[in-house]
C-alpha cells in the first residue's frame, strides 16, 4: 500500500511532463502569458475565453498588480504587461517597450451613510481631498452641507478607509486628488502607495468594500464594479466643468472622448479630471506594454491580434463587466501606433 | 495540615483536566465555526461541476479543474524533492551529526528560516529559475513550495528521531546490527508517526501558500498539464476570486477553499491508516 | 562449537554501507546548509540599497512614505513581536491543555477522531484563515468583543491603554487570536505524539508515589519532553512570525505606532506582501527586502536566546530528549 504512495510521485511527474494534449494549440511552445494591474484582470480573462473559443489561441493573463507587470515584462518572462500608471516616454525607450491604453473603467467614491442611496451624495474634489486628509472630520462640517443643501448629514465622525495594499487604483485616485488640491499634492502626494494621514486600510478592493459596509458613517473608494455589484452607495463628484455628475458607462465614456489622446506621446495620460462636460472625473485607463522589438517575433504577432480581438469584438463584452471600450478614434490610433512601434 | 495538602493537590488537579477539556472545546469550536463559513459560503458553487470544467471568466459558471490538478501536481513534486532531503538532513542532525558544528548551525539556521516569510522564498526561486528559465512555470512553483517545506521536514524530523531512547540504538548496536541500519529500519520505525506528522503538517502550510507561487508558477486560466507553463493552483485562484467584486466567482473560491481543506484532511487519515496498519504485527 | 566470525569481516561487510548512509545525509545537511545561507544571503543583498540609505535609523523610524522614498521598519517589527507574542500566549496553554486531554483524560475511543480534529485547525489554508478573519471574526469582534474591553478594561491603571480605541474589529488583538488559532494545531500535534512517546514506566513510578495525573504532567511528562516541546512552541513561532495572508486581512496595515492592541498596525510579512508588487523604485523594493532581512535577524535573536534557555536547563537538571 505504501508502495503505491511512493509511485503517486513519480506518475504525477511523468504525467505533467508529457505532451501536451490534441485539445491546446498554441504558439510556439506555449499560450501567450500576461500579467500586471488587478483592475483589468476581469476583461482579459473574459476577452481571453472569448478569444480560445473562436480561435484555439490562449492568452494568459494573471494579475499581480502593476509593478509586477512592468517588471515581468521588462524581465521578458511574459509576453505583455498591463499597469494602471502609465510610464513615460523616456521609461518605454530605455525598456524598449510600447505602451497603450485597452480598457476604461471608473474608481468611485463609496459611503455609509443612513438614508443616502446611491449618488445622493455631493461633493466636490476639494472637499473629497479634505476628508481623506483628515482635515473635514465630520459629515456636517460645513462644506460638506453646503454642496448637499437637501441631505440630512449626522454629526457623527467620518471613517475614511483607504487601501492598505499597494495599487494602481490607489495611484489614479490620488492622481486626482493631486489635480484638485493643491494642499494634497503637497501633502500625501500620488502614488501607488502614499502615507494616508488617517483611516484604516483593507486589503483590495473587496476588502475597502467590506470595511465600508461594515462601519456607519464612512467612505471610501472602490472600482465601479465593486460598489455596483456590492450595492453600495457611491457619490457624485463635481467635474472640471462644474458639474455634479454619478459615475455610469456614459460619464466614462464621456471622459475618455473629453482626454487629449491625440497629443500623449506613447498615450502617456491619466484620464482623470477631464474636461468634458458631462465627464466623471476619476475615471482611468489600463495600459499594455509590450517589447517593441520582440524575441519571439510569432508571440508578439499573437498577442497583437488578441487585442485587435478584444477592440473589435470585445465591447458587449466589457460593458457587461461594467468597463466601458474605447472611443472608436482612440483604437485607431492606436493601430497605427502599433504598426509603427511593434516589429 | 497533611489532609489541606491532600485536597489542594485534588483542586489543582481537578482544575487542569477542566482546563483541558475546555482548551480541546476551545480548538474545535473555531474549526466548526470556520469549516461551517466555507460551507455556507461556497455551497452555491459545490456541484460535480466544480470537478469537470476550468476556472471560467466572470459571468459565466465553471469550475476548479485546472486548478485542482495543479495544485496536486505541484504538491506532490514538492513533497518528493523535499521530504527525502529534509528527512536525510533531519536524520544527520539527530543521529550523526548531533553533537558536530555542521550540525549545531544547521539546526540553528533552520530554525530561523521556519519563520521566512514564504514570499522571500518565492522571490529567492524567481531569481534563480524563473528568470533563467525565461519565463513562469509550475516547476519553479514546486521548488518553490520544496524549499518552503524542507525546515518544517528537517525540524520535525530531526525532534522526532531525537524520542527514541537511546536505549534503543544500544540495544540495536549491541545485537551487532550496523549503524546505516540501525537508523533506517528500527530508529524510523519508531519515530514513523512523529515523522509522518511532520511531513503532514508540511504538507498542509504549502498547500495553502499563495505568494510565493503568484511569482513562480503564476497561474492558468486554461489547463494545461505541461510543468513547463504557468500552472493554475488553488490558493491564488481562491484569493483572486475572493477579492473580485462577482458572486460566482466569491461561491468558487470558499467552495475551492472547502475543497482544499477537505484535501488536506481526507490526505491526514489515510497516511494515519496506513502507518497504524503498519504498527500492527 | 562457537560461531566465530571474525570482526574485521563484520566490519567490513557493513562499512561501506555505513559511510554511504553517513554521506548520503551529510551531503542532505550540506544541501540544506547552502539553500538556506543563499535565502538568507538573497535576503542581505536585496535590502543593502536600503540598509546603505538609511542606515541604522531604518529600524527606529516609524515613517513610511513610498512617495518621498522615506522608510522605517520600527512599526512592521513591532507589529510582527505583538501579533506573534498574543499568538503564542494563546496557543501554548491551549495546546498542552489539549495533548493532555487527548492522552489522559479522554477516552479512548474519541482520542483518533478529536486528534484528527485539532489537525484539520493546521489543514485550514492561511488564505482561508484570512477571508474568515476578515468577512466574519473581525465584524464579530467588532460589534460583541471590543466594545466590552474597552469599556471594562480601558480604564484600568496599566493594562488600560491597552485596550483603548474605535471597536473596528480589525487590529492586532484580532491577528494574534487568528494566529494563535492557528499555530495551536502545530504545537499541539507535537505535543500529543511526544507525550504518549513517554517511556509509560516513568509515569507509572510517578502515579504509583501518588501524583495527580496534572502533576504527572508537570513533574514527568513535561521535563522529559521538554526539549520536544520548545522545538514544537518555535515550530508554532516560526509560523507566527512569517504568516502573511491571514495577518494581511486582518491587521488593518496602518504605518502608524499605538500601544492600544486594538488598533491595526503592520507586520513584516504582511507589509512586503501588500506592497512589493506594487513596488515601483529600488529603494521602495529594498526597503522591502530589508525588512525580511530585519525579520531573520529578530528570529536569530529569539532563537539564540531560547537555545540559551535550553542550555542553561540542560546544566540544572540534567540530559532530556
Amino acid at each position: 500500500m505504501s508502495k503505491i504512495l511512493w509511485m503517486l510521485p513519480v506518475v504525477a511527474l511523468l504525467a505533467a511532463c508529457g505532451s501536451n494534449g490534441p485539445t491546446e494549440k498554441q504558439v510556439g511552445t506555449a499560450a501567450i502569458t500576461g500579467a500586471g494591474s488587478t483592475f483589468v484582470y476581469p476583461v482579459l480573462s473574459a476577452w481571453a475565453a472569448d478569444y480560445a473559443a473562436q480561435t484555439g489561441t490562449k492568452v494568459n493573463y494573471q494579475s499581480i498588480g502593476s509593478g509586477g507587470g512592468v517588471s515581468q515584462v521588462k524581465a521578458g518572462t511574459v509576453d505583455f504587461g498591463a499597469t494602471d500608471q502609465p510610464l513615460a516616454p523616456s521609461e518605454l525607450a530605455q525598456g524598449k517597450l510600447a505602451q497603450f491604453p485597452v480598457v476604461i473603467g471608473g474608481i468611485v467614491p463609496v459611503v455609509n451613510l443612513s438614508g443616502v442611496e446611491p449618488g445622493k451624495l455631493r461633493l466636490t474634489g476639494p472637499v473629497l481631498a479634505d476628508i481623506f486628509a483628515g482635515r473635514i472630520r465630520k459629515w456636517n462640517d460645513a462644506a460638506i452641507v453646503q454642496a448637499n443643501p437637501g441631505t440630512a448629514l449626522p454629526d457623527a465622525d467620518i471613517t475614511v478607509v483607504h487601501r492598505s495594499d499597494g495599487s494602481g487604483t490607489t495611484y489614479n485616485f490620488t492622481h486626482y486628488l493631486s489635480q484638485v488640491s493643491p494642499a494634497w499634492k503637497s501633502g500625501p502626494g500620488e502614488g501607488k502607495t502614499v502615507a494616508w494621514p488617517t483611516g484604516v486600510g483593507g486589503k483590495g478592493n473587496e476588502g475597502v468594500a467590506g470595511y465600508v459596509r461594515q462601519i456607519p458613517n464612512s467612505i471610501g473608494y472602490v472600482e465601479y464594479a465593486y460598489a455596483l455589484q456590492g450595492g453600495m452607495a457611491y457619490a457624485a463628484l463635481q467635474n472640471a466643468a462644474g458639474s455634479f455628475v454619478s459615475p455610469s458607462s456614459e460619464t466614462f465614456s464621456n471622459a475618455a472622448a473629453s482626454a487629449d489622446w491625440a497629443n500623449a506621446r506613447d498615450f502617456d495620460l491619466v484620464m482623470t479630471n477631464a474636461p468634458g462636460a458631462n465627464a466623471y472625473p476619476i475615471t482611468a485607463t489600463t495600459f499594455v506594454l509590450m517589447p517593441t522589438s520582440p524575441s519571439d517575433k510569432a508571440r508578439s504577432k499573437a498577442a497583437l491580434d488578441f487585442f485587435r480581438f478584444a477592440f473589435e469584438h470585445g465591447q458587449d463584452q466589457a460593458t457587461k463587466l461594467d468597463y466601458v471600450p474605447l472611443p472608436p478614434a482612440l483604437v485607431r490610433q492606436i493601430e497605427t501606433y502599433i504598426d509603427q512601434k511593434i516589429k | 495540615m497533611t489532609i489541606s495538602r491532600v485536597r489542594q493537590r485534588k483542586i489543582a488537579d481537578g482544575i487542569a483536566l477542566v482546563f483541558a477539556g475546555a482548551s480541546t472545546l476551545f480548538g474545535l469550536v473555531w474549526l466548526f465555526w470556520i469549516l461551517w463559513t466555507t460551507l455556507q459560503q461556497g455551497i452555491g458553487a459545490l456541484s460535480p461541476t466544480l470537478f469537470t470544467q476550468m476556472t471560467p471568466p466572470p459571468g459565466s459558471q465553471g469550475g476548479l479543474l485546472n486548478a485542482f490538478y495543479g495544485s496536486t501536481v505541484m504538491i506532490l513534486l514538492a513533497v518528493a524533492i523535499g521530504a527525502p532531503i529534509g528527512l536525510a538532513a533531519g536524520t544527520y542532525l539527530a543521529e550523526h551529526g548531533r553533537y558536530t558544528r555542521l550540525g549545531t548551525v544547521v539546526g540553528f539556521l533552520n530554525d530561523v528560516l521556519l519563520s521566512a516569510p514564504s514570499i522571500v522564498i518565492g522571490l529567492f526561486v524567481y531569481e534563480m529559475v524563473v528568470v533563467s528559465m525565461g519565463h513562469f512555470s509550475g516547476f519553479a512553483g514546486a521548488l518553490a513550495l520544496a524549499m518552503i517545506l524542507l525546515p518544517v521536514i528537517v525540524r520535525t524530523s530531526d525532534e522526532a528521531l531525537r524520542v527514541v531512547p537511546d536505549q534503543m540504538r544500544e540495544a540495536a548496536f549491541a545485537l551487532g546490527i550496523p549503524r546505516w541500519k540501525v537508523t533506517l529500519q528500527i530508529l524510523f520505525k519508531a519515530a514513523l508517526s512523529a515523522i509522518v506528522t511532520g511531513i503532514l503538517l508540511g504538507i498542509a502550510r504549502i498547500a495553502g501558500e499563495t505568494a510565493p507561487l503568484l511569482f513562480t508558477a503564476l497561474s492558468n486560466q486554461f489547463w494545461t498539464s505541461s510543468l513547463n507553463q504557468p500552472l493554475a493552483n488553488l490558493p491564488v485562484v481562491i484569493f483572486q476570486y475572493a477579492m473580485s467584486p462577482y458572486d460566482e466567482w466569491h461561491a468558487l473560491a470558499w467552495a475551492g477553499a472547502f475543497m482544499l481543506t477537505l484535501f488536506v484532511l481526507g490526505l491526514n487519515i489515510a497516511v494515519r491508516l496506513i502507518v497504524r496498519r503498519r504498527k500492527r504485527p | 562449537m562457537t560461531a566465530y566470525v571474525p570482526i574485521e569481516m563484520t566490519r567490513s561487510r557493513s562499512a561501506g554501507a555505513d559511510r554511504a548512509f553517513s554521506l548520503f545525509t551529510t551531503g542532505a545537511a550540506w544541501l540544506v546548509l547552502l539553500l538556506l545561507g543563499a535565502t538568507a544571503l538573497s535576503m542581505a543583498w536585496g535590502g543593502r540599497l536600503a540598509f546603505q540609505t538609511f542606515g541604522l535609523e531604518f529600524i527606529s523610524s516609524s515613517e513610511w512614505d513610498a512617495v518621498q522614498g522615506k522608510f522605517g521598519a520600527l512599526v512592521p517589527i513591532y507589529g510582527t513581536l505583538v501579533t506573534s507574542a498574543i499568538a503564542l500566549l494563546i496557543a501554548f496553554p491551549v495546546s498542552i491543555g489539549i495533548a493532555l486531554f487527548l492522552t489522559e483524560i479522554a477516552p479512548r475511543w474519541s482520542r483518533g477522531p478529536i486528534g484528527i480534529a485539532v489537525e484539520l485547525l493546521a489543514a485550514i489554508p492561511s488564505i482561508i484563515y484570512g477571508m474568515w478573519g476578515l468577512f466574519v471574526f473581525a465584524p464579530f469582534m467588532g460589534a460583541n468583543v471590543e466594545p466590552w474591553l474597552t469599556e471594562h478594561l480601558g480604564e484600568w491603571p496599566i493594562l488600560g491603554p491597552l485596550f483603548s480605541g474605535p471597536p473596528i474589529g480589525i487590529g492586532m488583538l484580532t491577528a494574534g487570536i487568528v494566529l494563535g488559532i492557528m499555530i495551536i494545531p502545530f504545537i499541539a500535534a507535537v505535543a500529543r505524539d511526544v507525550f504518549a512517546e513517554v517511556p509509560a514506566p516513568l509515569k507509572e513510578a510517578a502515579v504509583a508515589l501518588g501524583s495527580t495525573r496534572w502533576e504527572v504532567l508537570t513533574k514527568v511528562t513535561l521535563p522529559y519532553t521538554r526539549s520536544a516541546i520548545i522545538g514544537a512552541i518555535f515550530l508554532g513561532l516560526g509560523r507566527a512570525l512569517g504568516e502573511t495572508m491571514a495577518v494581511t486581512f486582518v491587521l488593518g496595515n496602518a504605518h502608524d505606532l499605538s500601544l492600544s492592541l486594538l488598533m491595526p498596525s503592520n507586520s513584516i510579512a504582511a507589509a512586503i506582501a501588500n506592497e512589493f508588487t506594487e513596488a515601483d523604485s529600488e529603494l521602495y523594493r529594498s526597503s522591502l527586502i530589508a525588512l525580511a532581512f530585519l525579520l531573520f535577524v529578530v528570529t536569530l535573536i529569539v532563537l539564540s536566546f531560547a537555545k540559551f534557555l535550553l542550555l542553561r536547563l540542560k546544566r540544572i537538571h540534567g540530559r532530556t530528549l
